[in-house]
């Protein structure tokens, strides 16, 4: 029995369910066209509800779908049928606000496009082969930010700066808890 | 600067769908990944390239083998560049090629250096990308720094390591399990995902060794543990020992204090799993699940969807067991059907259909209506099979129940929903007589409009079988031969059969049917045609008596043999010579695997649990049974125990009997094994010793015939007893047969075979094998419906026993009953427990728990006896200081005799 929390997939969908970054954590969907058979039902499934303001849950062909919506992207993380449903949203907030911090707050599917640099060491950084790596959103956005610290990135120099100290605020508050 | 990727088209911006990646192709790209040869890095344009392959990648592209190994090498040239970003997307993208072993070789050497790096952010991610593409002698290479790693001071160092620890334990177990010292110390850890790591890696290491998990758990559950996804593991682990533990628990429960105390941590997270943990203990008590229920239902009126959808559910499941639990939280569930969320909202509606009460029922569909058209068909589903459980319970509402079925039957929706309704109403028919007539006529409408051809079909016949029993079998012709004139060749042609059962089944119909018959031989299709003059040269001949019984035998009959094996012959037809013969299709039902029986921590069958396993099984058993013609004669199956082992586990021959109870007779069926390949046994027989069950007689035996290897049989030996009495015994069993050796290369056996025999264990015929456990839902009024004439009412001193709980269960297995839950009222409560023995403590629970430290109780039961009679047992024990037990049984039953004779059962046993 494998007792430990898992994450089955992450999805970041935009409004017409097209992928902008999605990563698969177990072999429940085999092929491309199962993964995308599976975007597409719970994309369309999530469609009409309103998951703006708190993240909303869902019971898909039994898979547990926790999702969260903000301009035009679509969060979604699924875990297993008997997984604890908070745990699977906590994971899904720690995305959806490590997003927001790494955009600087201006998340819509352009500039996750243009930084999908960002978001793809962002889902490296929350989840490892479904175990949760880790759920705190600003650790795991100062984690991708170190990294973007030297190198000239898609964010302007003083945007990186204001990321850094963000992230670094949230990170000083989370370990003073 | 801020827009990388941009391609400089300039029309663009116009483009209504703008996206970076636009007008991507995988080829152009692979070209661009010539810029990582050059021997000035470009850094930030290397990190675009690697980009751009990604989100190939992720939209599903993929490489050749030529493509990814050119990728992987050029890629491999970039650990040159010292440019932090850069390396990221390396490790990222080696990662998703996952390189062959003889490639990976390239890159080891870079990794290992970045694993020793002193940036910590290199050696983590090195870690896991080496983790990710090591075999087992790199592994061996690295093990030292992996080992420092699990216990570096960086927790992002040490959580790296440890989670590639966890998912190398699938592979390399061997050589992870070495490092549980350090493991150890990293739970110890004060970061809160390293020691989350670390105890999941910790248990993983030692989940074979029970001991060294309940120790783990002893340690960690006193308080060591901080961060909330640790606690939450934690519990697991100690839900996991409880069940283990489960077999010796006397009193209180090992670790529940821990689970309780988990209800008040300040994270929800932690509170709902301790909740969840609580609820699906093995046997929990009212007592137990009272803090976890308050707490789910504070959950159920928060704002976040997905606290209330957590809370519904588990919920949901505890209403399975216990209703009566959940049923204060009616009122929340109530405001809950308006949820915006409909997954919560269908949730609900089934928790209140398994809490509700009768009086409910209608206010409850009232809502249900409304709800149905706007949620999707699988919730539909859902609550379809709600229904149908609860007709089932209060089968006094089957009209409105029906009615309800039947108007979303009309409705829109897809193949399983309609399936799910047919089947409900299908049951409901079965079950509950009178809803048979209005059941068949709102199937009878459906198919008029249904575009299901399989739907169609059963419905047919379904019609054929029960409508010619009905009080006015004519009003349904109608719609048969609608379909006839309809619909496509495989309705026509069911439809032409359950016209021509009509036609055998009521004499007065038969000319009409006859004429109706005749039309269809004009039908296209030649199935139809076939089966049109199939049934009028058979039926139309002149009716005398025996042929008459025999063609319809012939015709309507049921298949006697298992499709199963049905199939497997006619495989073996189509491969061999032999005409077929269908008297040499194999009858026998392949006995199910055991280990089906019950899966590990499964919820005990409460009262709310509807016994629906148990009477398939005995239906399978009844037409196994009637099927043998020696048995045939017996008359209806009373009762079929649950399988009993004859051997130990792992023998060379596995035998488990279950015993049948007849009004007369019993017979007792051995389902064999045979678990040695180089054995075909035959003439299977079980010699029964009976001379210590006096009162038996053995009237037939049937062998089976030959016994392959691990393909399951039964042999059969039937008693004769005497009529209605509840006789009961002991039987020595001895298996003889014929064994011949089998060839494993061909598996030809020989001609001779050698005569042996193989003691069995003995099988004992007790009373509780004459009782059927059947609950009533309300214990006060079936008692008081019973004539108090009846009523017989005896006092027995137990002497010392051990505890109330096990002389409670000890009693329930003698009689075999099965145990109430006591009435919700407290004065019902007080009323029922009549001496000055105090109540049960709590509002509702199973009369077959004893809360700990009870000096007295009170147990309700209920049973079906031998013969068909109800009885109904209320049992009160006391208990005095120096443990000496007393009991006093009060009997009510059907019968006065069966009432005296449960006495006898317990002053015997």
């Amino acid at each position: 029995m494998d007792s430990c929390p898992s994450i089955k997939n992450v999805l970041l969908l935009d409004s017409d369910g097209k992928r902008v970054a999605v990563k698969y954590y177990t072999d429940d969907w085999p092929t491309h066209a199962a993964k995308l058979a599976f975007e597409k039902s719970v994309f369309t499934k999530t469609l009409k509800t309103n998951a703006r303001t708190e993240a909303e849950i869902a019971m898909l062909d039994g898979y547990i779908v926790v999702y969260k919506f903000i301009q035009d992207l679509h969060f979604f993380v699924t875990g297993g049928d008997d997984e604890n449903e908070l745990i699977i949203a906590t994971v899904l907030q720690g995305f959806f606000d490590a997003v927001g911090i790494l955009l600087r707050n201006n998340v819509d599917k352009r500039s996750a496009l243009e930084n999908l640099d960002l978001i793809l060491l962002c889902l490296d950084e929350i989840v490892d082969g479904g175990i949760i790596l880790e759920t705190e959103a600003s650790i795991i956005a100062s984690k991708v930010a170190v990294n973007s610290l030297d190198g000239a990135t898609s964010l302007s120099e003083q945007t990186i700066s204001q990321a850094l100290a963000t992230a670094r605020e949230h990170l000083a508050r989370s370990l003073l808890k | 600067m801020a827009q990388p990727f941009v391609k400089k088209d300039d029309d663009h911006d116009e483009e209504e769908e703008y996206s970076p990646f636009h007008g991507i192709e995988k080829g152009a790209v692979l070209q661009e990944a010539r810029v990582f040869h050059d021997p000035q890095l470009d850094a930030r344009k290397c990190s675009q390239v690697i980009t751009k392959l990604l989100y190939l990648l992720n939209q599903g592209e993929t490489f050749t083998k030529v493509e990814a190994t050119g990728v992987f090498f050029a890629v491999t040239k970039l650990f040159q560049s010292k440019d932090t970003v850069l390396r990221r997307m390396v490790y990222l993208m080696i990662k998703e090629l996952s390189p062959s072993a003889d490639e990976v070789i390239i890159v080891t050497s870079s990794l290992m250096k970045d694993m020793n790096s002193k940036t910590d952010m290199y050696r983590a991610n090195a870690i896991r990308v080496l983790c990710r593409i090591t075999d087992s002698t790199l592994l061996a290479q690295i093990e030292r720094y992996l080992k420092q790693a699990i216990v570096d001071k960086n927790p992002v160092v040490s959580s790296a390591a440890l989670v590639s620890a966890v998912h190398l334990l699938q592979t390399n177990p061997e050589i992870v399990k070495r490092w549980s010292n350090e493991v150890q110390e990293a739970v110890q850890s004060r970061a809160a995902l390293v020691q989350f790591h670390a105890l999941a890696l910790l248990h993983q290491i030692r989940q074979n060794d029970r001991l060294a998990v309940t120790k783990l758990v002893t340690s960690l559950t006193k308080g060591s543990v901080r961060s909330p996804l640790a606690q939450c593991l934690l519990m697991r682990y100690t839900s996991q020992v409880i069940r283990e533990s489960n077999a010796n628990t006397q009193g209180e429960r090992p670790f529940f204090d821990y689970l309780e105390s988990s209800l008040r941590h300040k994270a929800e997270m932690v509170v709902f799993e301790a909740a969840r943990a609580i609820t699906e203990l093995s046997g929990v008590t009212s007592r137990e699940l009272t803090p976890a229920i308050t707490v789910l239902q504070l959950f159920l009126s928060s704002s976040k969807p997905v606290l209330r959808f957590a809370a519904i559910r588990t919920l949901n499941k505890v209403a399975n067991t216990h209703p009566l639990a959940v049923t204060n939280c009616n009122i929340d569930m109530e405001s809950l059907i308006s949820d915006q969320n409909r997954s919560i909202a269908t949730l609900a509606i089934t928790t209140l259909l398994k809490t509700g009460n009768e009086s409910s029922v209608d206010r409850l569909m009232k809502q249900i209506t409304n709800f149905m058209s706007d949620i999707a068909d699988e919730f539909k589903i859902v609550v379809v099979e709600a229904i149908r459980s609860l007709c089932l319970k209060f089968p006094l509402k089957y009209r409105s129940l029906m009615n309800f079925l039947s108007n979303i039957l009309r409705e829109e929706g897809g193949f399983d929903y309609k399936k799910a309704i047919v089947d409900s109403i299908v049951i409901l028919i079965r079950d509950i007589p009178e809803a048979k007539e209005i059941g068949l006529f709102h199937l009878c409408e459906f198919i008029e409009d249904c575009e299901f051809t399989y739907l169609s079909a059963q419905i047919l016949h379904f019609l054929g079988n029960e409508g010619p029993k009905t009080s006015d079998p004519s009003r349904y012709i109608r719609y048969i031969y609608n379909r006839v004139i309809l619909e496509n060749a495989t309705v026509r042609a069911c439809a032409v059969s359950t016209l021509a059962k009509f036609g055998a089944m009521v004499d007065s119909l038969k000319p009409r049917i006859f004429v109706l018959l005749r039309r269809c031989l004009f039908d296209s299709d030649d199935e139809v045609r076939d089966r049109a003059t199939l049934y009028l040269n058979t039926l139309g001949s002149d009716p005398s008596a025996e042929t008459d019984q025999e063609v319809k035998e012939f015709l309507f009959g049921p298949l006697d043999v298992p499709l199963v094996n049905l199939e497997t012959s006619l495989r073996n037809y189509v491969a061999s010579e032999v005409p077929f013969d269908f008297v040499c299709v194999p009858k026998e039902i392949k006995s199910q695997p055991l280990a089906e029986k019950k899966a590990p921590g499964k919820k005990p069958a409460g009262l709310g649990a509807a016994p629906t396993a148990p009477t398939s099984a005995i239906d399978e058993y009844e037409k196994l049974l009637s099927s043998i013609p020696e048995f045939a004669s017996f008359g209806k199956l009373f009762k079929s125990s649950a399988p009993v082992e004859l051997t130990e586990a792992e023998t060379e021959y596995s035998v488990n009997v279950v015993k049948h109870i007849f009004d007369s007779h019993v017979v007792f069926q051995y389902n064999c094994t045979n678990t040695i390949t180089e054995q075909l046994l035959e003439m299977v027989t079980v010699f029964v010793d009976a001379s210590e069950a006096e009162e038996f007689s053995e009237v037939a035996t049937k062998p089976l015939r030959s016994l392959p290897y691990d393909l399951p049989g039964q042999t059969f030996v039937a008693f004769e007893k005497p009529e209605g009495v509840p006789a009961t015994g002991k039987f020595s069993n001895l298996l003889k047969f014929v064994v011949k050796e089998v060839d494993p290369a061909t598996g030809e056996a020989e001609e001779e075979g050698v005569e042996d025999e193989y003691q069995l264990e003995d099988l004992e015929i007790v009373a509780a094998d004459y009782m059927l456990k059947v609950g009533v839902s309300n214990f006060k009024n079936a008692w008081e419906s019973l004539d108090p004439d009846n009523e017989r009412i005896d006092e027995y001193g137990l002497g010392v026993k051990e505890s109330l709980t096990e002389t409670v269960k000890a009693v329930i297995d003698i009689l075999g009953m099965q145990p109430c839950e006591v009435s919700l009222l407290p004065n019902d409560a007080l009323h029922l427990t009549t001496e000055k023995n105090q109540p049960c403590s709590t509002s509702s629970q199973g009369t077959d728990v004893v809360p700990s430290n009870s000096r007295s109780h009170t147990c309700l039961l209920s049973g079906i006896f031998l013969g068909n009679v109800k009885v109904l047992v209320r049992v009160s024990f006391g208990i005095d200081g120096s443990k000496q037990v007393a009991m006093k049984l009060a009997v009510r039953s059907e019968d006065l005799e069966i009432s005296e004779k449960i006495h006898e059962i317990v002053s015997e046993g």
